[in-house]
């Protein structure tokens, strides 16, 4: 499998190098892709949580039931 | 005010690749302006911009909205980041995002840095920044620019263009 490569273009004097990444730089890019899918993860997950709360606020509001402080954070600026 | 553009680089991917860098870039503008269209080939929503190859000394507030709701965030970062659509993006959709950098060549006052960028996303999702940065190493002129996604490669197709901005 070819190896990840970069590109650096020289503005001066146009000349574009495609230079591959060393094995360092490889390990760097796999520890940053996993911290990425954690970070996805988590926001997918947080988002999700907010929605779901939202919804039950907006069901207990039109049932004339009590919301939680978790609830009420969703409505209140 | 800004008054000439110039395309100094401008380079189309065609093939997914780790960062793109615009080195020896001339120090006969006033100002710079990176335009930014990309996508990630895997995770990774952020494009992470560094100057002289340098990965400290920077700083944020970045104002984010997704349609639902709108958060601020502020901190020490290793760059400047603007939005980067992931793949899990509807197919084929890129972000757009200007970075602006005035008064890139002066070796006495710290580096400002504006970007304004959005995601773009056939869904619930998309995003939209604004990014208050400084680049807060000791001052020098920037002679280079890189764009590396937060993780991954930049997708092919995705562009980068580079103008110089003139004040006269």
């Amino acid at each position: 499998m070819d190896k990840p490569t970069r590109i650096e273009i020289n503005c001066t004097t146009g000349e574009t190098s495609i230079i591959e990444l060393t094995d360092a730089e490889i390990a760097d890019m796999e520890t940053a892709a996993l911290a990425a899918a954690d970070q996805q993860a988590a926001a997918e997950a947080e988002a999700a949580a907010k929605a779901a709360l939202k919804a039950s606020a907006k069901a207990k509001l039109i049932a004339g039931e009590p919301l939680t402080a978790e609830e009420v954070d969703t409505l209140v600026i | 005010m800004a008054n000439t553009y110039t395309l100094i680089e401008a380079k189309t991917l065609t093939t997914s690749t780790a960062s793109i860098t615009f080195s020896s870039i001339p120090a006969t503008f006033t100002d710079l302006l990176l335009r930014i269209s990309a996508r990630n080939t895997s995770t990774g929503g952020d494009c992470v911009i560094t100057f002289n190859g340098s990965s400290s000394s920077y700083t944020n507030k970045i104002l984010t909205g997704n349609g639902a709701a709108a958060s601020s965030t502020a901190g020490s970062i290793t760059g400047l980041d603007s939005e980067l659509v992931p793949s899990s993006y509807t197919a084929s959709t890129f972000s757009n995002s200007d970075v602006y950098i005035p008064n890139y060549l002066s070796t006495s006052n710290y580096k400002a840095v504006s970007t304004d960028t959005v995601s773009e996303n056939n869904a619930a999702t998309a995003y939209a920044d604004f990014l208050a940065g400084l680049w807060a190493a000791t001052p020098a002129a920037i002679t280079s620019i890189t764009c590396t996604p937060n993780a991954n490669n930049f997708a092919q197709y995705s562009t980068f263009y580079l103008y110089g901005i003139k004040n006269s």
